[in-house]
C-alpha cells in the first residue's frame, strides 16, 4: 500500500475576507491511504478539499501532492480527480461518455475510450448500461459511474465530498464497504470528506477531526473514538455522557474528578493530557452508553452513579436507555439486544457503574453541540 | 386519457363556473386573437383586389395570381420573375439569419456571465439596466440609434475625435446602423432564455468537467452550450421571427436603397391599399421563417417542448 503518492498540508491557512475557513492545518497522508476528515458542517473541511484539488489558493501554507508544491497549478493540471457531493455528472452524455470524459479532453479516439469505459463499467459492475443516460440510473449506479469517471484519469489522489450523503441508509452502508474494497484495489489515495463519523470510522485508515477550521486530532478511527483528544472530537465521535467538575485527586495516569451532581468519579486521563492536568482545574469526563454497566461496583473505586430509569427506546441492536442521575442528571445507557424480554434496568433506584479505564477525563472544552 | 385527467382536475381545482370561464377566455384568446385572423389573412391572400360593389359578385373568385406577383411581378406570360421583390424577401431572410446570430455570439458571454454569478447585486442591477431601455418606444429606440449613427452624430464625432477616421462613415446608407438597429431591437429575447437555462446549469458540472482536465472552451463546448442548447434556440426563433417582421427599424434606419419585405407588405396594405396582395407577402413571409425555423430546431435537435419551458 505504499504505492500511492502522498499528500501534505502545511501550514495551511484559508481565508475569506475576515473569516478564517482553516486554521493552521498541518497534515501528513500516506500514500494509499484512506484518509477523512470529519467534522460537522461549516467547519472547513470542505475548503480544505478544495485547496487540495486546486479550486482555492490557500491564503497562506503550502498543499505537497508528491512531494511537489502546488501553488498555481490548476485544478486540470493536478494529479487528483474530484467527487462531488452531487457527483454531477453531466445529464446529456451517455455513461460511457461521461466515465471517459477526462479522455475525451485529452483527445483520445473514441474507439479507445469506450474500451477504458467498458473496462471500468465492468470494475463497478455495471457491464453493458455505458449506453444508458446517467438519468437512467438508479442512486447507488450513479454513485458508481461518478468513482469510475473519476477514476478513468488514473488520478494519484481521489478527493470525495460527502458523495454518500444522498443515499439512503441500507445503500451508504454498502458504498461503504465498496469503496474502501475499490480504494484497496486501485491503490491510490482516498481523500474524503464527511460529516458522519460512521463513514469515517470505518472506512478510513487515519482521520482528522476538526471543528471551526481547526483540526482537533489526527488518528486511527480506533483511536479518536477510545482515546479522544478534546472534548470536542469526544462528543462528537459516538455517542457520551459527559460530567463535569474539578480534580481532585490525580494518581499517574487516573484521576478523580469531583462532580457537582453524581459525586466523586474515576477515569483516565486521556493519552495526550497524562502529566499536564493538575488537582483544581476544570476538567471533564467521558463515558460511552456502552461503557455503563448495572450493578454497583465496589464502593472505594468511585466508578458508581446512581440513576433512576425515564424512557427507553429499541433500537435493534439494543436498547438505549435514558435515566436521571442525581439533580436531575440525564445519562445514556446502551444495553445490547441479547433477546431479553424486558431489559431488566427499570426501576427508581439504580446504580450504574463503570471500569474506569472505560472513562476518559481532560481538560475541560467545548464540546460539540448537536 | 392524460389530457381528460388535466381539465378534470383543473376544474375540481377552480370549480365548475370559474374553470368554465377560465377555459371560455383560453378559447376566445385562441380563436378571436390567433386564429381567426391570420384565417382572414389566409383568405384574403387568395382573392382579388375588387372595388366593394364587385366583391360576392362573380368576379370575387379564389385565386393564385396574388402569389403569382410575388414571383412574376405583372408579367402576365411568367416570362420574368419579380426580381426586385424576390431579392428584397432573400435579402431579409439572410440578413435575419445574420442578426440572429449577432444576437447569439453577443448574448452567450453576457448570459453566462450573468447566469454563472448569480445571486450578487451587481447581477441584478445589470440586469435591470438592460431592461431600462427597453420602456422606451421602439420607434423612438430607432430614432435615438439614427442619432448615434448620423453623418454628424455621436459615433463619427467619437471616431473623429480620437483621429481614428478623417472623415464621417455614413453608417445609414451602408445600412451599419440598420443591422444595429435590428440587433439590437429584440437582444433581450435571446439574452432572457439563455440567462435562464445558464442559471439553471448546476456549477458542479463547471468544475467536474475542469477538474477533470477540459479546457475552457472544452468546457462550454461540452457542457454549457449543450445544456444551453433549448435557451439559445428559444431566443433564436424569436429574435429570427421578429427581425424578419420587424417594420419600425426598418422604416427610420434603414438606407434609401434598401428595402426590407416587411416595407413591401406595409406599401402594399398603406400605400396601395391592396390589402390582399399585401396579405399574400405577409403569408408567405410568416410561412417561410416557420418553415426556417422547424429545419433549424431539426438540425438542432431540440423539440417545441424544450422551447416552451
Amino acid at each position: 500500500m505504499s504505492s500511492g503518492v502522498a499528500v501534505d498540508l502545511e501550514n495551511l491557512w484559508i481565508r475569506f475576507g475576515d473569516f478564517v475557513a482553516v486554521r493552521d492545518a498541518n497534515v501528513a497522508i500516506n500514500g494509499g491511504d484512506f484518509f477523512s476528515f470529519l467534522g460537522p458542517s461549516g467547519c472547513g473541511k470542505t475548503t480544505i478539499l478544495r485547496s487540495v484539488s486546486g479550486f482555492l489558493e490557500p491564503s497562506e501554507g503550502t498543499v505537497r501532492i508528491g512531494g511537489r508544491d502546488m501553488a498555481g497549478i490548476g485544478p486540470n493540471k493536478r494529479p487528483t480527480a474530484l467527487i462531488f457531493q452531487n457527483l454531477a455528472l453531466f445529464p446529456l452524455m451517455k455513461v460511457w461518455e461521461n466515465i471517459s470524459f477526462s479522455m475525451e479532453v485529452a483527445g483520445v479516439s473514441a474507439g479507445e475510450r469506450r474500451k477504458r469505459a467498458d473496462e471500468l463499467l465492468d470494475m463497478i459492475a455495471l457491464e453493458g448500461q455505458g449506453d444508458k443516460m446517467p438519468s437512467e440510473l438508479s442512486g447507488g449506479q450513479k454513485q458508481r459511474v461518478a468513482i469510475a469517471r473519476a477514476l478513468c484519469a488514473n488520478p494519484d489522489v481521489l478527493l470525495l465530498d460527502e458523495p454518500l450523503s444522498a443515499l439512503d441508509l441500507k445503500l451508504r452502508q454498502h458504498m461503504r464497504t465498496e469503496l474502501r474494497e475499490i480504494q484497496q484495489r486501485v491503490g491510490i489515495t482516498f481523500i474524503y470528506i464527511t460529516h458522519d463519523q460512521g463513514e469515517a470510522l470505518t472506512m478510513s485508515d487515519n482521520v482528522a477531526v476538526m471543528k471551526g477550521g481547526v483540526i482537533d486530532q489526527i488518528d486511527t478511527g480506533h483511536d479518536i473514538y477510545d482515546h479522544p483528544a478534546t472534548p470536542f472530537v469526544a462528543s462528537f465521535v459516538g455517542e457520551t455522557n459527559v460530567f463535569r467538575g474539578k480534580i481532585s485527586r490525580i494518581d499517574g495516569n487516573q484521576a478523580l474528578i469531583s462532580t457537582n451532581r453524581s459525586g466523586d468519579l474515576l477515569a483516565r486521563i486521556t493519552p495526550t493530557q497524562v502529566g499536564k492536568m493538575s488537582v483544581g482545574d476544570d476538567a471533564m469526563m467521558f463515558i460511552r452508553p456502552e461503557a455503563l454497566q448495572l450493578g454497583e461496583a465496589d464502593a472505594s473505586a468511585k466508578t458508581t452513579i446512581s440513576a433512576g430509569t425515564v424512557n427507553e427506546e429499541f433500537e435493534g441492536n439494543s436498547f438505549s436507555v435514558f435515566l436521571e442521575g442525581d439533580g436531575g442528571k440525564s445519562i445514556k445507557m446502551s444495553v445490547p439486544n441479547v433477546g431479553q424480554d424486558n431489559i431488566s434496568v427499570r426501576g427508581k433506584d439504580l446504580s450504574l457503574h463503570y471500569d474506569a479505564n472505560n472513562a476518559i477525563m481532560m481538560p475541560a472544552g467545548e464540546l460539540a453541540s448537536d | 386519457m392524460k389530457k381528460k385527467m388535466i381539465f378534470s382536475e383543473f376544474f375540481r381545482n377552480n370549480g365548475l363556473g370559474m374553470g368554465s370561464l377560465l377555459i371560455a377566455l383560453v378559447g376566445f384568446w385562441l380563436i378571436f386573437l390567433i386564429v381567426l385572423p391570420q384565417l382572414s389573412m389566409l383568405d384574403y391572400s387568395f382573392r382579388f383586389n375588387l372595388p366593394p360593389a364587385e366583391q360576392g359578385g362573380p368576379k370575387d373568385f379564389y385565386t393564385l395570381s396574388n402569389y403569382e406577383h410575388l414571383l412574376y411581378g405583372s408579367d402576365q406570360t411568367h416570362q420574368t420573375y419579380n426580381s426586385v421583390d424576390l431579392m428584397v424577401f432573400v435579402r431579409t431572410i439572410i440578413a435575419a439569419m445574420l442578426v440572429t446570430l449577432f444576437n447569439i455570439v453577443l448574448c452567450y458571454p453576457l448570459a453566462y456571465f450573468l447566469g454563472q454569478s448569480k445571486g450578487s447585486g451587481f447581477v441584478r442591477l445589470l440586469v435591470v439596466l438592460l431592461i431600462i431601455p427597453y420602456w422606451i418606444n421602439e420607434i423612438l429606440r430607432a430614432f435615438a440609434l439614427r442619432i448615434i449613427f448620423g453623418e454628424s452624430g455621436l459615433l463619427n464625432e467619437a471616431l473623429m475625435f480620437m483621429h481614428l477616421i478623417r472623415e464621417p462613415i455614413d453608417f445609414i446608407r451602408q445600412d451599419i446602423a440598420l443591422y444595429a438597429g435590428l440587433g439590437y431591437a429584440y437582444i433581450l429575447l435571446m439574452l432572457f432564455p439563455m440567462y435562464n437555462v445558464i442559471e439553471s446549469l448546476d456549477r458542479n458540472q463547471i468544475e467536474a468537467a475542469r477538474d477533470m482536465g477540459a479546457s475552457w472552451i472544452q468546457i462550454h463546448r461540452r457542457i454549457v452550450i449543450p445544456h444551453a442548447k433549448p435557451g439559445i434556440v428559444s431566443g433564436a426563433t424569436m429574435v429570427f421571427m421578429l427581425t424578419a417582421g420587424a417594420l419600425a427599424a426598418p422604416q427610420i434606419l434603414g438606407g434609401p436603397s434598401s428595402l426590407w419585405f416587411t416595407q413591401l407588405v406595409y406599401q402594399w396594405f398603406n400605400d396601395s391599399l391592396n390589402w390582399q396582395q399585401g396579405a399574400a407577402y405577409a403569408i408567405v413571409l410568416l410561412a417561410s421563417t416557420i418553415v426556417i425555423v422547424l429545419t433549424v430546431m431539426r438540425i438542432f435537435k431540440v423539440n417545441m417542448g424544450d422551447i416552451g419551458k
